[in-house]
């Protein structure tokens, strides 16, 4: 069953096993992590699968420790990962900032499980999607990637890794209890197939080189460890050569550069799935799980006589504002079914025109939507309710 | 596009989840079809309230969930009153007889009862009661061809225990009431 080097072919899959072996196929040689359910058993198979590819699991005495192990890691030169779900995550925030602000490429999966606190442990939800955004105190851009099936789950976690190590920060994949605990077809291709992208190491000489600067795509090169180049970083704002500078100047050059780094690159990062858009008059913008369990609303709605367009961000963050303002000239309104209260919906009220109808259809978690209730939803936009 | 939907029920520790692992991998690896594989379980590893899912389809499986079924495998009462519910009208039941006993009114349904566990323990190991009754769904509902069935079970077991399996398979396949 295991091998020692990457898998390729045809397996029937769970969804957690994916993402690690997503993870493998990228290259992450390091997983730092606490168990936790339903994420444990991406920690289970690195475990087991890591020291076979010469690589180094470790189990960290908590969610704290893991967060700072794989900041590490990355730092000396390893692409590395951690897989938890939203208790997990809670912990991990402050060192999450921290990677923000030194800039350290790493992968955060969050295994989604219904909250607040420990919630349901062995059930889903999607209600941890603005702490991914918005969790650690502070501005940065931040990129979530969200999978709806085993295979997707192994596709976005090589990506987050290619995103990890082109822009240089934390990625979180945000999965959730349902897809990560379900088992479907993956097809893994062999590894010379895959678009593998590392991160940029500086080819200046040691003299000139600045740890933080930067040119026009905002992102600073690397210097190996061990190669003669000095290095210094710090969570407190800095200039440069990577030294605390506590200037207005100083935080007014770095910060905007935080969140434009991924501002400026929104279209290659915003990944979308969607079909009959053109014409619709309703639209309907899901992402994760609840992209495929309200399709049979949309058949109906669709049999109905409803012209619904589907669209599925498998990127939510950054969010896709543009495209969110450029439909909504054109359709009477948007329906917004997510397992949380009222979260991604904000942000298509906030980006849609004046004009058009922003229709949530929220859920808590622990189950799936009623069919019935996104159908009604849609039902009311198409008529202008 | 033709679909089916299947619902597992039983205890933890029973290999409800196992089962439908091998259904779907069955279905999906072998037998060149599409399927979605799904499980609920609580926080206790063994004897709480247990149930996973297949949904198996010529096409791509959109909707991943059951929420009706084709075919419901009851592998204890509790199971059995959860979930015959949501059989459709001409669905199949395939139960444990010595684990569901207090049956309710099965009309516009097929009922088929099997001593799954009894005959695994016959075999020398309970475990594989979940293995009879795959061999027995085989035969009765036809969910997936018997060899993919057989080579999925070869892939999913312990290698030490394959044939202990293949023969727990063959029971459940051979079965019928008039053995008893």
């Amino acid at each position: 069953m295991f091998q020692k080097s990457r898998l390729h072919g045809e397996f029937f899959m769970q969804g957690d096993i994916a993402c690690a072996e997503g993870a493998l196929a990228a290259g992450c040689r390091f997983f730092g992590g606490y168990p936790i359910t339903p994420a444990s058993e991406i920690a289970e198979r690195m475990a087991y699968r890591l020291p076979l590819l010469q690589g180094v699991f470790i189990q960290y005495e908590d969610e704290i420790a893991s967060m700072a192990g794989i900041l590490g890691a990355s730092w000396a030169g390893v692409k590395s990962m951690t897989a938890t779900s939203g208790p997990g995550i809670s912990l991990m925030t402050e060192n999450i900032g921290l990677g923000m602000m030194m800039e350290a490429p790493c992968v955060v999966v969050n295994v989604q499980r219904g909250g607040p606190s420990t919630g349901l442990p062995t059930s889903w939800a999607q209600s941890d999607m603005m702490q991914a955004r918005w969790g650690s105190h502070g501005d940065y851009g931040s990129i979530s990637l969200v999978p709806n099936s085993p295979q997707e789950f192994f596709d976005l976690t090589v990506t987050a890794f290619n995103f990890s190590e082109k822009y240089r920060l934390p990625v979180f994949i945000m999965a959730d209890a349902l897809v990560g605990h379900m088992t479907e077809k993956v097809v893994i291709p062999p590894v010379e197939e895959l678009e593998i992208i590392n991160r940029k190491y500086t080819n200046k000489k040691t003299e000139d080189y600045l740890p933080y600067d930067y040119g026009k795509d905002l992102i600073p090169d690397f210097a190996k460890a061990g190669d003669g180049y000095r290095y210094h970083t710090t969570g407190l704002t800095h200039d440069k050569r990577g030294y605390p500078d506590m200037t207005f100047e100083c935080q007014n050059e770095l910060v905007p550069r935080l969140v434009n780094k991924i501002k400026n690159h929104i279209d290659d990062i915003s990944l979308t799935e969607e079909y009959d858009i053109e014409g619709a008059d309703v639209i309907v913008i899901s992402y994760g799980i609840t992209s495929r369990t309200v399709l049979p609303a949309i058949t109906m709605a669709k049999k109905k006589g409803i012209k619904v367009g589907y669209l599925r961000l498998k990127t939510v963050w950054p969010f896709p504002e543009e495209k969110i303002r450029k439909l909504s000239e054109k359709v009477a309104g948007f329906v917004v079914p997510e397992m949380n209260l009222g979260q991604i919906s904000l942000e298509v009220e906030r980006c849609a025109h004046n004009d058009s109808i922003v229709k949530l259809v929220p859920h808590p978690g622990g189950a799936i939507h009623k069919f019935e209730d996104v159908l009604h939803a849609i039902e009311e936009v198409a008529h202008g309710k | 596009m033709s679909e089916l939907r299947v619902k597992i029920s039983g205890f933890g520790g029973q290999g409800i989840i196992l089962s439908a692992f091998i259904l779907g991998k069955a279905a999906s690896i072998y037998d060149q079809q599409h399927s979605s594989m799904t499980q609920a379980y609580g926080p206790e590893a063994r004897g709480g309230a247990c149930s996973s899912q297949v949904v198996i389809s010529s096409d791509n499986v959109e909707y991943p969930l059951v929420d009706t079924a084709d075919v419901l495998i009851a592998m204890s009462q509790e199971g059995y009153d959860t979930f015959l519910p949501i059989l459709k009208k001409g669905g199949i039941l395939l139960y444990d007889i010595d684990l569901v006993e207090k049956l309710q009114c099965h009309k516009d349904i097929i009922a088929k009862g099997i001593p799954a566990t009894r005959l695994a323990e016959e075999l020398g190991k309970k475990i594989v009661a979940n293995i009879v009754m795959l061999g027995f769904a085989a035969k009765q509902a036809k969910i997936v061809s018997p060899k993919a069935m057989q080579e999925a079970i070869a892939d999913s077991v312990p290698r030490k225990f394959t044939e202990l399996n293949m023969r727990a398979f063959q029971a459940g396949y051979d079965y019928n009431k008039e053995q008893e």
